[in-house]
């Protein structure tokens, strides 16, 4: 479980959060969401302690994140798995030694035991044959794939995805959704997931949390995004036509 | 925020201190030394022996040119030759040229990782990055940079042979008793130090100036400019100490 407390970041005299107070359970998929400038990323890079709050605190489990000293931050992140916008894959390694990359540095493991753990993952992410190849020689859902499958090595009890659906196709985001909500679900992990991607939001949003010019204008579940009266996230859920629609025809029903 | 002299100086200091702490896994970061040396070692090897080869034979050329028709004995070509080349030219030379080519790619690789959220996924994963990324690289270069100077000294001297005893500027027997004369151990344990403390700088200002870019393309060649820049400015200031603190 994390929890963010009373969490607020300015830079200088703009302020991007102000006063955050959320939980993020294990064994569910914790959403973000909110438009584009909303201060999403900022509130999980300081969940994730890249940045540090201007103030407020970030409890993971019963311990304060926030005040710990570099060496306990580190200890702390390696049960840590994150999943970038931008995969943030080594391009000068092979997806083997990508994927092998925090066992390197942080296990004693033989090299059997790591390649079969690295086997296991690629595996568990529905990758084939792509240990020599380099990420560059991966379609952008593959590379996704792969970058969950670096997160999750470690076996993680908190896994962190920045927009995991930018980029791809609606079918392949789909596939990826699924993919994370069924490691969290399988490992009891704590996932946090920012998104603005309204399929992601329908499809595995245990937990959602709407982030509106840096303030915390809704709460609730996937269910509730249907039948919520919340002005602003309704304007933001239902911005198409489209979706519009959907919600009329939901509301017919 | 002003980022004035004193900012980054303090910046620097403390960001050392994480460079310098215990690594999390010594096989990686012996592995990685293992392939920043062969990068700056094989990898300059070339341009610092074209560039040896022509700073011995424009000087054998210059200081022959300097001292014809005078009362100097020729041999003193010859000792002058090896004594600037070891003193001063070898380790000085060579490393501007270094904090060309090494330190313009260190700052770019690490600026690089850090604009492609590379150095953030580390940190992520609990790695201590500036040791990491940078000890490697500082290690590699306060062994390698010397010998590649060593390199540099000899290929000098033998660029100053080659280029002018066909030539007829003097003979073989003259400069080869020139090189053998009044040799002075101490000259070039003077060049080591200066070779070692020359890899510091331009390792350590060039890691330091890639790991903390900010912003696009435009701010990551900036950077690498300006770690070519500021590494020849403290080699050149470091020079200068050097050479007062060990000829006193």
């Amino acid at each position: 479980m994390i929890r963010a407390e009373n969490i607020s970041k300015s830079f200088g005299d703009q302020v991007v959060l102000e006063d955050i107070n959320l939980t993020f359970e294990a064994g569910k998929t914790n959403l973000i969401i909110g438009r584009s400038g909303a201060g999403k990323t900022v509130l999980l890079k300081i969940l994730v302690g890249l940045y540090p709050p201007s103030s407020g605190i970030v409890w993971y489990s019963d311990v304060n994140f926030t005040a710990l000293d570099k060496k306990k931050v580190r200890d702390i992140r390696m049960q840590v798995g994150m999943l970038f916008q931008g995969t943030a894959l080594f391009d000068s390694m092979t997806i083997e030694e990508n994927v092998r990359f925090p066992m390197d540095m942080f296990t004693n493991k033989t090299a059997k035991e790591k390649l079969d753990r690295v086997n296991y993952c690629l595996e568990r992410v529905s990758l084939k044959d792509v240990l020599k190849k380099y990420p560059s020689q991966l379609s952008g859902g593959m590379q996704k794939r792969v970058g969950i499958a670096r997160a999750i090595v470690l076996e993680p009890k908190y896994l962190f995805c920045d927009e995991p659906n930018s980029g791809l196709d609606p079918k392949t985001s789909l596939v990826i959704d699924e993919l994370i909500h069924d490691i969290t679900v399988e490992k009891n992990i704590t996932t946090i997931i920012n998104t603005h991607d309204m399929n992601s939001v329908m499809e595995i949003g245990d937990n959602i949390a709407l982030i509106h010019e840096g303030k915390l204008a809704w709460e609730g579940n996937k269910e509730e995004v249907l039948t919520s009266k919340n002005e602003i996230l309704q304007s933001f859920v239902f911005a198409s036509p489209f979706l519009q629609k959907v919600r009329d025809l939901h509301a017919d029903e | 925020m002003k980022h004035n002299f004193i900012f980054h100086l303090g910046r620097f200091l403390t960001w050392m201190r994480q460079v310098f702490s215990k690594p999390e896994n010594m096989r990686m970061y012996w592995k990685e030394t293992m392939r920043q040396m062969n990068d700056i070692g094989i990898g300059s090897l070339i341009i610092v022996i074209l560039i040896s080869t022509f700073m011995g034979a424009v000087m054998a050329v210059q200081i022959s040119y300097q001292l014809g028709g005078q009362l100097i004995p020729r041999y003193y070509v010859g000792y002058l030759i090896r004594d600037i080349t070891v003193i001063e030219l070898a380790p000085t030379i060579t490393c501007l040229v270094l904090a060309g080519k090494v330190g313009s790619n260190m700052a770019a690789e690490i600026g690089g990782m850090r604009q492609k959220e590379h150095i953030d996924a580390m940190e992520i994963m609990g790695v201590n990055t500036p040791a990491y990324l940078v000890m490697p690289k500082i290690f590699a270069a306060i062994c390698v940079v010397p010998m590649l100077v060593a390199v540099a000294a000899l290929v000098s001297i033998a660029g100053a042979f080659v280029s002018s005893v066909p030539t007829g500027l003097f003979t073989a027997a003259e400069y080869v008793e020139g090189i053998r004369a009044f040799f002075e151990p101490y000259n070039v344990f003077m060049m080591f130090v200066k070779a070692v403390v020359f890899g510091f700088i331009l390792s350590a200002i060039s890691c330091y100036q890639g790991y903390f870019v900010t912003g696009g393309s435009i701010e990551l060649g900036k950077a690498s400019t300006a770690a070519v820049v500021m590494s020849n400015i403290g080699i050149l200031i470091a020079d200068y100490f050097i050479a007062v603190l060990l000829t006193q």
